[in-house]
Formats: structure tokens, C-alpha cells, sequence
């Protein structure tokens, strides 16, 4: 058995090694920054500051109190709000439509083999290029969408998508949906192709009705895969950072958590402020993702 | 002995530099076609790094390789804006430039002074300037405006008309509303020019909070929807461009480059315009951005010499002249705008010269490395207002506030 | 009322599958376009010119970042898929302490903004000289592949049966034989899923691959797409773009189109449980 114990650590060498050199130095890194006046101008002449990036008081001569630093920050916060809004709307738009195309494609048809490969098509387009298709489809004087909405009578002016904070939003949901949604399709897809038929036989000679049977028992079934593909996908879109970058404009409204992050480490003067940004996105992230597995009772340690 | 200094000259000529510059398409093959007579001329060989245009991308690469001490980039391409940012990791180039700098305008030397030291050599400049459609101002016995009422009302008149006629696509008036650094320029012209002072006024006093910078806005407030699209708040230069070149605007604020564009072939609208300054608000001048690129030297070069040397010779007035003939960019060498030869191929280039030297600085010089935050959060106030989320008096007061607090005890 | 829902069915089924690809079509229109008549939208070309098409593949080394990302992408998943198969037969099969403390460590992986770790990591690739190098990007996108690979593998491997393995012990074959000989040929379809997967985040990857090249034989697809332009610093050539775009996504759909059986029963096989 030590033996064992000691070849799994063998094995488990190299990818430790690994994710030690790529992601653990640069977290630690990053951390440590984030209690310091860093400054990209000038790295080695930094100070420690212990925790005033997160916060601090400022007590003024004349007796007025100040609170300073990401806690108190109100743009930090609604970079927060921004985000998690739109984790929450996209994950669930993503899963309902993910459902339904998964158990379209569950049934036996002709040509099944074509429609699944046409549905991955949007999730194999690199991220930057269908930015940039959906940017060029949503222009506001040339874009394909205002035209063909106005030539069905559904508009009757051009619709400046990516201009105003709410349909800039909106933009971003629709290509982050069209996007992902295939992903959560396939996940959900391998999960209802693993159900025993007989269950599904059993329940249709009972006599219930399609939807009986998918709430009663598909869904029960199936329930801990899309839980897992619904962390994956939650994890990645609460760091979303380039559809934004690029889809709307670079306003407060819409500014993501890791956007507040790259503002502040790169093109402000505020290394040390944005590694706090940075640190405190994780532990949101990583309070989110605890909590979401206690509340969902989801076993995660991968082995019995 | 002999073999050594042999040796030691061989060495010192086959230095290997790089250069970083945004990817510019034509801009770039002329910079290729520049280099390679320098190559040539010096025996020294010369990479040309491409980086994206997007100028905020571009800093943030910048600020990264800097950080990092990077010696593989010798000659940094700068925004004019950036050089109070970036100074303290760029070589003083005042000594090694001293015979030169005299030929350009002395704004832009300037522009690029840091504490007493020269720290980018210009190689181009950028002023703005209002383009309008001829053709249509003709048809309807409009003059060139001169104020913002005056472009307000033709640009409302003309749009009517046409749009009456059919012409249901047709807009007055476009411009770089999306919240980036454009903005800053755009909102910085209308402020000045109805003397609502320049955001940071040079002894660093926060000025923005004042009246005629709130009216201003007001006024611009009033064009969406109305003489402007809605998505011009999404707009950045290429956008409006777009807009104008298809013959969809009546008038357009960009910088010179959409004016060879708009006159390329098959061009909708070739022959059919002509530029103006900009327009002034009643009783003020009118205010142009002053915009441009220079050449500065990383602090971490093995080789600042050589990359100096490459330096003054982009800049130089043979090599400059070679660049506005071929790209129509601004020369920053006054002599360049009596030049016959730019007259004749680029007459476009003198007549820039009044409105350039007429530009206003953006104030980065002012709030130095806090610039870039400064001025995020001056057009992120302006893009509040245009789209609505409270009035231009409420976050001008806002914006006040959010400025001091980044002064701190001082910029 | 049966044909009407059979007709129902198949609508949704229409719906889904114009949904899905129209973007990826009406970009194939618009690099077929040239000149203003980028600027009309139209569902068709009027005109047919592959000009675009001849400007990316011949204007600048674009084949050349072609290769680049396909040495880049394979290579990634060449390493991710063997430090995983070993991990995740560790993992999924050996008790020790700490284990699903270490499985949630591999997951908060995933939780670290890539933004941030673009200054450590830059870092790192210079201490080891790996700046503008494709091992510098094979190095940095382990850190997306990698979490991934290892939760899919292990949760496939903790599904096979255990008593081929046990079969092994009991023969005498050792943690490695046990690996290479008896799992490795069982877990074809979850390496070809995961596989798949990696290949197309590394593919895509843009922010890395812009920060740590830095000439343009060196880069890959992504960035060189997001490099090209026009006649000026403000002007998007749509036209190459999409011409430049179309030619990076076929590769991938001709993949997708491939293996699209696999990855369904690579992840009903393994996959995906909770």
C-alpha cells in the first residue's frame, strides 16, 4: 500500500510540477502584489502597504473619516453585479437551450449524424473571430440583423446594439449563448445517452405522458451531469472577459470583473490595486463554486 | 591589435535591432521600405515587431515588456499622449538630438519632454478635422459651419430634406463617441472650443466642473437620435468612417487618414467633400486634439546607440517627406508643409498645417502617469451623459469629485 | 396530430441547425464580398471574388502562423493528454491523503482570471528564456488544458471496472504496465474528447499569444487574424478578416465533423458523472 501511495505521487509529479510553474507562482505572485504599492513603472520599488488595497481609513484633520480601497470601491462592486448577472443569465439560458437541443438530437431521425456536427460549428469558431463576426452582424448601419428585422416589419429604426449598456449587454448574451450553448448541449446529450432504456420503457408503459416522464424521471437521472457541466461553464463565464472587451462599450454598466482587473494592472497606474482585483475574483469565484457544490450536494472528490 | 579593432567595428555594425509599432497595412510597408534604407545605409539589420492597433492594447503590451526589463524590443512607437507614462523607463534623448530638434514644431518637442528630458523623437503628427459633403451643402445653399448651432441646424436641415426625398438612411452628423480614449479627444474639442477650459488646466487646477463644459455636453447630449445615430456611442474612427463613406452622413469629425480613403477609387462619395476646422461654440475658438506618433528608446536596449541612431534617421526630414507622400500622415517638420512635391501629391498637407498648429494638447502632460485614468474617467462621465444616465452638470460635479480624489496631494 | 408533431419536431430541429451555423455562413458571404459592397448587407454575394482569400494566404507569413498553431495545439495536447493519463490514474485509483483536497485544487485552477496571471507567467518565460517561443505558449496554456484533462480522465478512469486491474496486480505487472498496457487502449474515446478539447481552446487562445511572441513568424492564428488590417491604423478590413477567419474555423469543423461521434461517446463512456 505505501508503496502505492508513493507511486501515485510519482504520477502525480509532473502535472503538479506543471500547474506549480504555470499557475501557482503567478497566484502567489499576484497575491503577494496585492499588499504592496506596486507600480508597473517601476516593480522594485515597492512597499509593503498590508491590506490598503482592500481597505483602508483616512482620518482628516477636521475630524471626517475616509474609507478607501476595493471594498468600499463602487466600480469594483458593479463589475461584480455585472458579472455575476451575467454568469447567472447566460448559465441558464445556456442550460435550458442546451436541454432542449440535447433532446432533440436524443431522438432517431435521419441524418442525425449532420445536425450534430452543424451544431458544434459555433463552439469550434475561435472566441476572437466570432467577436468579430457577431460585432459585424450587429452593426448598427450595416449589420445583416437590423436589416433583415426591419425588412420583416419587427423594427422600424436601426437598432444601435452594441451602443447602449442594456443592448450591449444583450449582444453579449446572445453571441456568449450561441457560443456555448453547443457545449452544454453535447455534455447534456452524453448524459441522456447513458440512461438505462428500460427506465424510460418501464415509465412509458405506465402511461405517463412525455412530460411526466421527463421531469419525473429523465431529469432526476441526469441531474448530477449537468450540474458539473453547469460548474464549468459557470467558472468560465464568471471570468468572461473578451466578449466584452470587444462587444460593448468600455463602460461602467458593463465592465466585468476581469476587465476592472486588466484596467487596473496595465493601463492604470494601479498594479498592486488591480492584483487585489484580481485576488478578490478568485476568492469570489472560488466562494461561488463552494457553495454552489455544498447546495447542489455534488460529491467532487472523483473517486468513491 | 589591428585584428581586434577590426574585429570590434565588425561587431558594432552587426547590431540586431527591433522596432515595435502597430500594424498599420500601408503604414507598415513604408516603415519596412524606410528600414530597409537605413539597413542599408548603416549595415545594422532591423525587425519590425507588429503589434494590434487598438492604442489601449498597445500600452498595456508596452507597460508589460517595460516591466519586465525586456531587452528584446529596442525602439518604442508612442502614442503622443504616453510619454509622461512611460518616461522613466525611456532613454533621455536631448543630448544625442540636440542638432535635430530644431526642425520640428516646438508643441510637439514639447509634447514629449518629461522633467527636462526629450524622452520620444516625432515622427508624425495628427490634428482632426470636420469633413463635409459638398455636393449636399450645395443643393441646399448651406455654408461651411463655423459654429456648433451652425453645424447643428444645416446637419438637422439637410438630413430632413434628404431623408424626405427618400434618402432614409442618411445622418448628420458622426463622430468617436464609444467610451475609449477617441472620446476623450472628441469631448475635449467640444469643451475647449465653447471655453469650458481643457479637463486639467496645466498648473494642475480640475477645471472640468464649470458651466460652459456642462452646456457643451448639453448640446452634444441633444445630437443622439437626432442628428447623429443612436450607435454612435458605440462608434470609434473606423465606424464613423464607415457611416460617411457609404454617403450616409452630411458631416463627419476624423483624423486626415479618411481623406485620401474617401477619395480612393470607387469611393461613393470620391470628389464629393472637402475638410474645414472643426466648429467653435458662440464667441469661443474652435479646438482640435492634437494626436500623433513618436519614436522613443527602451531604457533596457543593449544597443541605445544604434537605436538612436535608427531613431533620427525615421525622423528625419528626408524620411518624413518619404512618409506623408506615400501614407499623407502630417509631417512634424515645418519645412515639410512649403515642400512642392507634398503640395502637389498631398495638397491636403498644407493645408492641415493652420488647424495642427492650432491643436491642443490632451492634459497628459499635467496628470502624468495617472493620465490614463484620468482621462477613463472623464469620458466615461461623457458617455454617461450622452446615453442618458444622469445630467452633464451632475457628472461634471461627479467627475470633479472622482479627479480630486486621483490628484491626491498632487499629480 | 402525429404528423403535426413529427412536423413540429423537425421545424425545431431546422431552427436549431440555421441558428447554429448562419453567423458562420454569412461570414463565408462576406469574404466572398469586395470594396463598398462590403458595407450593403445582402444574404448572398452579388459579386464572386476570392480576392480576400488571395490577400491572407499571400500577403505576410499567415500559412506559417497556420503551422504554428497546429505545432502549438498538438503539442499541447500531446502533454496534456500523458501528465493526465498518469495523474488521473493516481487520482481515480490510488487511496491516499488528501486527494479531493488536491481535485479541488486542480478545479480552482480554473477559477484564476487569465489577466491576472499574465505578469507571473511572463515572468516565468523570461527566467527560462522561452520568450517568443511556441514552447512559451505550449507552457502557459497547460494551465487551461491541463484542470480539465485530468477532471475528465479521472472521472473515466474511476468508472472502468476494477477488476482488470486487479487481473494485473495479481499477474504481477507493476503502476506504469498497468497504465501504458491495460488502460491506455480502454480510454481511446475520453482521449479523443479531451483531446479535442484542448486542441480547440489552445486553437483559440488569444490574450497568451499576443503577450508572449513577438514576430510574426512566432505567432499564431489568432493573433495574426486580429493583426491583419487596412490602409490605415483606423480601418477593419472586413473582407480579409472574415476571409482569414473562415480559413482558421474550417480545419476545426472538418475535425468537429470527424470526431463528432467520438466526443459524444467519449463522453457518455467517461465522462461526465457527479
Amino acid at each position: 500500500m505505501r508503496r502505492r501511495v508513493r507511486t501515485a505521487w510519482l504520477f502525480l509529479t509532473p502535472m503538479l510540477f506543471v500547474l506549480a510553474v504555470v499557475a501557482g507562482w503567478p497566484f502567489l505572485r499576484t497575491v503577494y502584489y496585492s499588499f504592496t504599492d506596486a507600480s508597473l513603472a517601476d516593480l522594485d520599488a515597492r512597499r509593503w502597504v498590508g491590506f490598503d488595497n482592500y481597505f483602508s481609513v483616512l482620518r482628516l484633520p477636521s475630524g471626517r473619516v475616509l474609507y478607501d480601497g476595493l471594498l468600499v470601491d463602487p466600480v469594483w462592486w458593479r463589475a461584480v453585479w455585472n458579472t455575476v448577472r451575467f454568469a447567472v443569465v447566460s448559465v441558464a439560458c445556456e442550460t435550458v437551450l442546451g436541454m432542449i437541443v440535447a433532446l432533440a438530437l436524443n431522438a432517431e431521425f435521419p441524418g442525425r449524424g449532420i445536425v450534430r456536427a452543424a451544431i458544434l460549428i459555433p463552439w469550434a469558431i475561435p472566441t476572437i473571430v466570432s467577436a468579430k463576426m457577431w460585432q459585424w452582424m450587429l452593426n448598427d448601419q450595416f449589420g445583416i440583423i437590423n436589416v433583415v428585422l426591419l425588412n420583416l416589419g419587427l423594427i422600424d429604426t436601426k437598432i444601435a446594439w452594441t451602443a447602449s449598456a442594456d443592448t450591449a449587454m444583450i449582444a453579449v448574451l446572445i453571441v456568449d449563448i450561441w457560443k456555448t450553448t453547443p457545449f452544454m448541449a453535447l455534455l447534456i446529450l452524453a448524459a441522456l445517452q447513458m440512461l438505462p432504456r428500460e427506465i424510460l420503457e418501464v415509465a412509458k408503459l405506465d402511461g405517463a405522458s412525455p412530460w411526466q416522464i421527463f421531469w419525473r424521471v429523465t431529469l432526476p437521472l441526469i441531474r448530477p451531469a449537468v450540474m458539473v457541466a453547469v460548474i464549468f461553464r459557470a467558472l468560465d463565464a464568471l471570468r468572461i472577459f473578451d466578449l466584452i472587451y470587444v462587444l460593448t462599450p468600455n463602460n461602467v454598466q458593463t465592465k466585468s470583473m476581469s476587465i476592472f482587473a486588466r484596467e487596473n494592472l496595465f493601463e492604470f497606474d494601479k498594479f498592486a490595486y488591480g492584483s487585489a482585483a484580481s485576488t478578490l475574483l478568485f476568492l469570489i469565484i472560488g466562494l461561488l463554486t463552494i457553495a454552489y457544490i455544498r447546495i447542489g450536494r455534488l460529491s467532487f472528490d472523483g473517486g468513491r | 591589435m589591428a585584428a581586434a579593432v577590426l574585429l570590434a567595428t565588425a561587431q558594432a555594425q552587426a547590431v540586431q535591432l527591433s522596432i515595435v509599432s502597430s500594424d498599420t497595412g500601408n503604414g507598415i510597408k513604408v516603415l519596412r521600405e524606410i528600414l530597409d534604407r537605413y539597413e542599408k545605409k548603416s549595415g545594422n539589420k532591423v525587425d519590425i515587431v507588429v503589434i494590434p492597433p487598438s492604442t489601449t492594447d498597445q500600452f498595456g503590451q508596452y507597460r508589460l515588456w517595460l516591466a519586465a526589463g525586456s531587452s528584446d524590443i529596442d525602439v518604442y512607437q508612442t502614442d503622443v499622449i504616453w510619454a509622461p507614462q512611460l518616461a522613466s523607463q525611456l532613454v533621455d534623448l536631448t543630448e544625442a538630438t540636440r542638432d535635430v530638434v530644431g526642425e520640428h514644431f516646438p508643441s510637439i518637442i514639447q509634447s514629449q519632454t518629461v522633467n527636462g528630458r526629450l524622452v520620444a523623437l516625432p515622427i508624425f503628427t495628427d490634428a482632426p478635422a470636420l469633413y463635409y459633403r459638398k455636393d449636399l451643402l450645395d443643393k441646399y445653399g448651406a455654408k461651411v459651419p463655423t459654429t456648433w448651432k451652425e453645424l447643428q441646424d444645416t446637419a438637422k436641415l439637410v438630413m430632413d430634406r434628404e431623408r424626405a426625398a427618400g434618402n432614409r438612411d442618411l445622418w448628420g452628423y458622426v463622430f468617436q463617441g464609444n467610451a475609449y480614449e477617441g472620446l476623450t479627444c472628441n469631448a475635449l474639442e467640444w469643451m475647449m472650443s465653447n471655453g469650458g477650459g481643457g479637463i486639467i488646466e496645466p498648473d494642475g487646477r480640475i477645471s472640468i466642473n464649470n458651466p460652459k463644459a456642462a452646456a457643451a455636453l448639453d448640446r452634444v447630449k441633444g445630437w443622439i437620435g437626432t442628428i447623429s445615430p443612436p450607435g454612435v456611442l458605440a462608434y470609434q474612427e473606423e465606424e464613423a468612417r464607415g457611416v460617411w463613406q457609404t454617403g450616409n452622413a452630411v458631416f463627419m469629425r476624423n483624423w486626415p487618414y479618411a481623406y485620401a480613403l474617401g477619395n480612393s477609387e470607387n469611393s461613393p462619395i470620391k470628389g464629393k467633400f472637402d475638410v474645414a476646422p472643426l466648429p467653435a461654440g458662440d464667441g469661443a475658438h474652435p479646438a482640435a486634439t492634437l494626436g500623433g506618433w513618436n519614436l522613443a528608446v527602451s531604457k533596457y536596449s543593449e544597443h541605445p546607440d544604434a537605436a538612436i541612431d535608427l531613431v533620427k534617421f525615421i525622423a528625419s526630414p528626408e524620411m518624413q517627406k518619404y512618409r506623408t507622400l506615400k501614407t499623407s500622415n502630417l509631417p512634424t517638420i515645418a519645412a515639410l508643409y512649403d515642400d512642392p512635391d507634398i503640395a502637389r501629391q498631398q495638397p491636403i498637407v498644407p493645408r492641415w498645417k493652420e488647424i495642427f498648429l492650432n491643436a491642443q494638447p490632451r492634459p497628459s502632460a499635467t496628470a502624468r502617469i495617472k493620465y490614463n485614468e484620468a482621462s477613463s474617467q472623464f469620458w466615461t462621465a461623457v458617455h454617461n451623459t450622452m446615453s442618458g444616465n444622469g445630467t452633464a452638470a451632475d457628472n461634471l460635479a461627479e467627475l470633479e469629485a472622482r479627479l480630486n480624489r486621483l490628484k491626491g496631494k498632487g499629480w | 396530430m402525429r404528423m403535426l408533431k413529427r412536423a413540429a419536431f423537425y421545424l425545431l430541429l431546422l431552427a436549431i441547425v440555421f441558428l447554429a451555423v448562419f453567423p458562420f455562413y454569412y461570414a463565408i458571404v462576406t469574404s466572398l464580398k469586395s470594396g463598398t459592397e462590403l458595407f450593403q448587407a445582402s444574404l448572398w454575394p452579388q459579386s464572386f471574388s476570392l480576392a480576400n482569400y488571395r490577400n491572407v494566404l499571400t500577403e505576410g507569413p499567415f500559412l506559417r502562423n497556420l503551422v504554428n498553431s497546429l505545432i502549438v495545439s498538438g503539442a499541447v495536447v500531446a502533454i496534456s493528454l500523458l501528465i493526465g493519463i498518469t495523474a488521473a490514474y493516481a487520482l481515480a485509483r490510488i487511496r491516499f491523503r488528501g486527494r479531493s483536497g488536491l481535485m479541488l485544487a486542480i478545479l480552482s485552477v480554473s477559477m484564476f482570471p487569465q489577466v491576472a496571471a499574465l505578469a507571473g507567467l511572463f515572468e516565468i518565460i523570461r527566467a527560462l528564456h522561452l520568450y517568443n517561443s511556441l514552447l512559451a505558449l505550449i507552457l502557459s496554456y497547460m494551465i487551461f488544458t491541463l484542470p480539465f484533462t485530468v477532471w475528465v480522465l479521472t472521472t473515466f478512469v474511476h468508472d472502468l471496472p476494477v477488476e482488470i486491474e486487479e487481473a494485473a496486480i495479481l499477474d504481477g505487472a507493476g503502476p506504469w504496465i498497468i497504465v501504458s498496457r491495460i488502460f491506455l487502449p480502454l480510454m481511446w474515446p475520453a482521449l479523443a474528447t479531451t483531446g479535442l478539447l484542448a486542441f480547440i481552446t489552445a486553437w483559440n487562445e488569444f490574450l497568451f499569444a499576443l503577450t508572449f511572441t513577438s514576430t510574426n513568424m512566432q505567432r499564431t492564428v489568432p493573433v495574426a487574424i486580429a493583426l491583419l488590417s487596412g490602409n490605415s491604423q483606423f480601418e477593419i478590413p472586413w473582407g480579409n478578416i472574415m476571409a482569414a477567419s473562415v480559413t482558421v474555423t474550417v480545419p476545426l469543423v472538418v475535425l468537429v465533423l470527424i470526431f463528432q461521434r467520438r466526443i459524444v461517446s467519449g463522453l457518455t463512456a467517461g465522462g461526465v458523472n457527479g
